[in-house]
């Protein structure tokens, strides 16, 4: 495990904030875009007995989220190694 | 077996369990006490936040509200979720690189200003206080339920349980604890669901089941329940928004980010040995709760059914009240089930109309507890639920106390106050201040508050306005200074604090609310527990305008922001 020099920190945190933002995205549409705001139009289409809307807003954001989080979790991992920051 | 022993049984085995765990893991040192050692597996740290955060109002009262809000009720499942994808990406591994105790502790060197510190304190307790009286009050309520004792009894009986493991094994005891109260409290919540979906649709799984058919028929469950509802008077089940698209917006932003910065749920993830740890420990609490959150919306669409099946069975023919099922009576009791017969003709009109209803009280929280009871399930299904309901509860008053404790004796005391106790005598404040805690609660929920009905708005409104802001802009922003901090801080609990005073009263006394309970006041139509996003907006902005005419942030500061934002390797010891 070595030092970064000030360049390879900024860029460590630089790939860090651009996946974050990309997940952050995701997080938003599939809540407040999917569950909320595109709502009424998403409920003309039907999952089972669930309009899509409703589904999103009760049980698929929640997916989501939980996938959101382990999908982050295995990237900056990867990230980690390729910059030789993990720990011990 | 009767009811009343089987649920003795169960909940005096439970207990059992946990004071056994409290004995096998005392604390030994001030790392064992707040952080356990920080050596928990980052799935069992997962599994213990997720008892942790899930309290008596998700457990008892989450399933009420969607049961009768519907789609409205949706703000609680998504905002008391998406919290967690915040906490995993911007707070939890940039606290646990940081590598300290507290909350508080974090802000107060990250600001280089024990003012700021000191603010943090004053937001930590008043959260954490106005958390803890509901959990209080929901192991009064569930054991004067369930055991036919007082509500005082009952209280009293609680308090000696957290008191047992929480001021002798700290955050190692309170960690074992809650992962055994998850594992009793996901059982209790799951089994009536399972057996439900399964009497109504034929699917076990209630999150299909939702989704699913009605036994023996073509028609979905949902599209029954938006029938039935509708003809009876009320929105539509399943597009039933609560006020507005922008209020539900607000509301359920607010309650993710008043997540993120419960200081509770975060020292969880100080816990765990690593900085990658903490991202996925974060994961796996979202999966156990998402355990919990995904069957919540069939409990309530379920038992809506069921309510409305057993008080109509077919459409214009009623229940006669002398006929009502005997959970009916047992809740009638309580005073949270009424009924008043108004046309005089003995049976049990239930509409939306407020002038011809006839089921004139049904409290949102009756519904999980009675549940099992309205599905006929077998007692033990019943005593378990009496068992969960207590987990929840007891579980998330020993996190909420231990951030207290942790906040008076570490952050008031050993750094402010008192700066050179040494380890054992910072143990012992800390369990001092751990059993004044129990106690200031337990008072509380003796005499609860005229503002206990209001204060979860205020503790998640606070924690949204004031601390998540805060920790947000000490790890993204190297700009941000003590002063933006403060200000920022004062700033947002001011503004959110305001909004619920002027609207709920102040202090939540009744008659002190100067622009009164209604909506035509509401700032562009959000309701008052949906203000904390409001706040916390107005803090990012006063933070980062205060900062930019104000000093710079000090170097040796600067490169503690650097050094967090890296797992390893970026310079300065990790340990202190």
């Amino acid at each position: 495990m070595s030092k970064l020099t000030d360049d390879q920190a900024r860029a460590y945190w630089k790939r860090n904030l651009s996946l974050m933002v990309k997940l952050m995205v995701v997080w938003f549409i599939v809540s407040y875009g999917c569950g909320i705001l595109l709502f009424d139009a998403l409920n003309e289409i039907r999952l089972g007995g669930y309009k899509l809307g409703f589904w999103f807003a009760q049980q698929g954001s929640i997916y989501t989220f939980v996938a959101l989080i382990f999908y982050y979790t295995k990237k900056m991992a990867a990230l980690d190694r390729e910059f030789n920051v993990e720990e011990e | 077996m009767d009811l009343q022993t089987l649920t003795y049984i169960v909940v005096g085995s439970t207990f059992a369990l946990y004071i056994g765990i409290a004995i096998w893991s005392r604390a030994g040192s001030t790392k064992e006490f707040y952080v356990a050692g920080g050596g928990i597996h980052p799935v069992a740290n997962g599994m213990a936040t997720a008892a942790d955060w899930m309290s008596a109002a998700s457990f008892i009262s989450m399933a009420g509200m969607i049961a009768f809000m519907g789609y409205g009720g949706s703000v609680f499942l998504m905002g008391w979720t998406g919290g967690f994808v915040i906490l995993a990406m911007l707070l939890a591994p940039y606290l646990r690189k940081y590598g300290k105790f507290t909350v508080p502790e974090f802000i107060g060197d990250r600001f280089y200003s024990k003012a700021a510190r000191a603010v943090a304190v004053v937001c930590l307790i008043i959260c954490s206080v106005t958390y803890v009286i509901g959990q209080m009050k929901g192991i009064g309520v569930a054991f004067s339920r369930f055991l036919e004792v007082t509500y005082e009894t009952g209280l009293l009986v609680g308090m000696v349980i957290v008191f047992f493991y929480a001021v002798l094994g700290g955050m190692k005891g309170i960690t074992y604890t809650q992962i055994a109260q998850y594992c009793v409290l996901i059982l209790a919540y799951t089994i009536p669901a399972i057996f439900i979906s399964l009497q109504l649709t034929g699917n076990p799984l209630p999150q299909l089941g939702l989704g699913s058919t009605l036994s023996g028929t073509d028609t979905f469950l949902l599209d029954k329940l938006d029938q039935t509802v509708t003809e009876l008077g009320f929105k539509e089940y399943t597009t039933d928004v609560r006020i507005s698209t922008l209020n539900m917006f607000a509301y359920t932003l607010s309650l993710m980010v008043g997540t993120a910065g419960l200081p509770h749920v975060i020292i969880r993830f100080f816990t765990v040995p690593k900085v990658r740890d903490a991202r996925s420990s974060a994961g796996w609490a979202l999966v156990f709760i998402a355990v919990l959150y995904t069957t919540a919306p069939a409990v309530g669409a379920m038992a809506r059914f069921n309510i409305m099946d057993t008080v109509e069975p077919e459409p214009g023919q009623y229940l006669a009240y002398e006929e009502r099922p005997q959970w009916f009576k047992n809740w009638e009791k309580t005073g949270l089930l009424g009924y008043t017969d108004k046309n005089g003709d003995g049976l049990i009109q239930y509409s939306a109309d407020k002038e011809t209803n006839e089921l004139t009280k049904v409290d949102n929280d009756i519904l999980v507890l009675a549940n099992p009871e309205i599905a006929k399930l077998p007692n033990w299904v019943i005593a378990l639920v009496a068992a969960g309901g207590l987990a929840a509860a007891l579980s998330t008053a020993a996190g909420l106390l231990l951030a207290i404790s942790s906040a008076i004796s570490h952050d008031l005391l050993k750094g402010m106050l008192t700066p050179d106790i040494d380890e054992k005598q910072e143990l012992m404040a800390s369990r001092v201040a751990m059993a004044a805690a129990i106690a200031g609660a337990g008072y509380l929920g003796f005499n609860p508050p005229g503002f206990a009905a209001g204060t979860v708005a205020l503790a998640f409104g606070l924690a949204a306005s004031s601390i998540f802001p805060a920790l947000m802009m000490g790890i993204f922003s190297k700009r941000v200074n003590k002063e933006g901090a403060i200000a920022g801080m004062i700033a947002g609990i001011g503004v959110t604090l305001l909004y619920v005073f002027q609207h709920k009263g102040i202090m939540f006394i009744q008659g002190t609310e100067f622009l009164g309970g209604m909506s035509p006041n509401w700032f562009m139509g959000i309701e008052p527990n949906a203000f904390g996003c409001v706040g916390a907006i107005v803090n990012f902005v006063v933070a980062f305008a205060v900062s930019s005419v104000t000093k710079e942030v000090p170097d040796d500061v600067q490169e503690l922001v650097e050094n967090i934002r890296v797992p390893a390797g970026a310079g300065l010891a990790q340990n202190h």
